[in-house]
């Protein structure tokens, strides 16, 4: 029988008048690779927070491995590993410590835990650096070791927020190498957001496209393209959610991720 | 248990590791030694209230706890804007643990930061009047830090920006410094001032270590406790609250 990792229905959130999730419903199974596109303010990382227990929905229910995000939180968390949109490292610590920390947040036996840190550091080619402080660290050696650290508790699901944002194509290619081979080894489900079309195509089993908060359609690349009578991706997403620039007034979060690119120019 | 030492020990190694944040927090303390302690000490043999700087250095040891933990909020706000508080809040681990962690470790970085003012003060010619107080003066050190840490921690948690923690190091911290027993003596304060430092924690825990430093007390030790104890537990109670509230 098929598991469903992520079970979602009639998912609701709103900001006082605004709403960001529009009642959407889906079904992740076991070992997919699923991605999540759509435009600016579309609602994916509102549903991703939500999907993560770091926001509550206002209506509708969440099953993550079986569980209620906001009843197991813990068995919840426990289930899914995550990559934010923005680097969640401590840059004053090292690699390791950075492995070591997080093992502790998530109980990892101290026995297995140097050895787990180790083959995951080794995956993504980080081993020899994990004494370094990770302020070091460029852009994509930050990404990568974040994924490592996503996968460090034996995860069932990843949970990706633009991942590949700002990294060059080298980096984005081993990125996708690493995340398919832990997805084929340990059987891990996929769940990502993205704005690279071409990289949606090439990774994802399926597709769901959200927009002003409902998902509009899903299915795989070639579901996709023949229902919008298309020959890419990219076309389909357009004449699915329309060619107009979605304009997002810059938040604080915003302000200070300026900023702090700014300030970490070495 | 282990994931509040983990966050303690993460906070002890950060300030290990920032020996500028460590000789910056130094300058003013020593500046504050020199031009307070060499400039008003001999008016104030002359009035015939003793050694200024014995006087003077528990006020300071306090001022540089006072600075060291409010600043600790600035911690929170970084972790929050710069992704690392995400990780802690998607883990699974009570969000009180979290917030305990994190107060501990920057209670413990504000005592050393005081054991440290401590040490330097020597070089100025403060001499404590008993070894042992001395000693206990550590903990009494880390009773203050607790107390402040709690309190910029709860600050912080309403704070989105590092402009709005500029406004409460300038309408906070500098009255409580200088509205309170930490540069002058209560005794001979006038009456609205007087008042004012009654009202100030800072004075309380500047009084229970000038106690122990240079035996002389305003309000005596079992006040100095009392208040200090009853503050931290109600500063304790209300930041892991505001914390557990948190969204990002």
């Amino acid at each position: 029988m098929e598991q469903n990792m992520i079970e979602v229905k009639n998912l609701v959130r709103k900001f006082d008048d605004f709403i960001a999730v529009d009642n959407i419903s889906f079904t992740v199974p076991k070992g997919q690779i699923f991605a999540f596109l759509g435009p600016n303010g579309a609602g994916k990382s509102t549903t991703i927070k939500m999907l993560t227990t770091m926001l509550r929905p206002t209506s509708g229910t969440i099953l993550i491995n079986g569980y209620d995000p906001m009843h197991n939180q813990d068995d919840a968390r426990r289930s899914f590993g995550i990559v934010f949109q923005d680097p969640s490292l401590d840059d004053e610590l090292t690699a390791f410590e950075n492995m070591e920390l997080h093992s502790v947040l998530y109980k990892i036996p101290r026995n297995i835990r140097k050895k787990r840190i180790e083959d995951l550091m080794k995956l993504v080619e980080l081993w020899d650096k994990k004494d370094h402080l990770v302020k070091t660290f460029s852009g994509g050696m930050k990404r990568r070791l974040e994924i490592a650290r996503g996968l460090l508790h034996h995860p069932k699901i990843i949970f990706l927020d633009e991942p590949t944002l700002g990294l060059d194509p080298q980096t984005r290619n081993l990125m996708w190498d690493y995340l398919k081979k832990m997805n084929q080894d340990e059987e891990i489900t996929v769940f990502f957001t993205t704005h690279y079309m071409e990289e949606a195509a090439k990774i994802a089993d399926e597709i769901a496209i959200i927009d002003h908060g409902k998902i509009i359609t899903s299915g795989t690349v070639k579901e996709l393209t023949e229902e919008t009578k298309t020959n890419t991706l990219e076309e389909a997403f357009l004449s699915l959610t329309g060619s107009a620039i979605r304009e997002e007034s810059a938040n604080i979060a915003d302000q200070n991720r300026a900023r702090h690119q700014m300030w970490s120019k070495k | 248990m282990s994931t509040i030492y983990i966050l303690w020990l993460r906070q002890i190694k950060r300030y290990l590791r920032s020996r500028t944040r460590i000789i910056g927090a130094l300058g003013q303390p020593l500046l504050f030694m020199v031009a307070f302690g060499f400039g008003f000490g001999a008016i104030f043999a002359r009035a015939g209230a003793g050694n200024y700087m014995n006087f003077l250095i528990p006020g300071i040891i306090g001022q540089s706890i006072l600075f060291t933990a409010i600043s600790s909020g600035i911690d929170l706000i970084w972790d929050r804007q710069f992704g690392f508080l995400k990780e802690t809040l998607a883990a699974p681990v009570s969000r009180f643990e979290i917030f305990f962690g994190r107060t501990l470790g920057g209670a413990t970085v504000a005592t050393l930061q005081g054991m440290i003012v401590l040490g330097l003060s020597f070089i100025v010619g403060f001499r404590p009047f008993s070894v042992l107080e001395m000693l206990i003066s550590v903990p009494a050190m880390f009773l203050i830090s607790l107390l402040f840490t709690a309190l910029g921690t709860a600050i912080a948690t309403k704070m989105e920006d590092f402009h709005g923690f500029q406004l409460i190091m300038n309408f906070l911290v500098m009255p409580l410094f200088f509205l309170s027993g930490a540069l002058f003596p209560m005794d001979s304060m006038p009456k609205t001032l007087k008042t004012i430092a009654t009202f100030n924690p800072l004075s309380y825990g500047v009084d229970l270590i000038r106690g122990l430093l240079a035996n002389t007390s305003h309000f005596g030790y079992s006040l100095d406790l009392l208040v200090l104890g009853a503050l931290t537990t109600f500063l304790l109670i209300l930041g892991s609250f505001l914390f557990s509230r948190i969204e990002v």
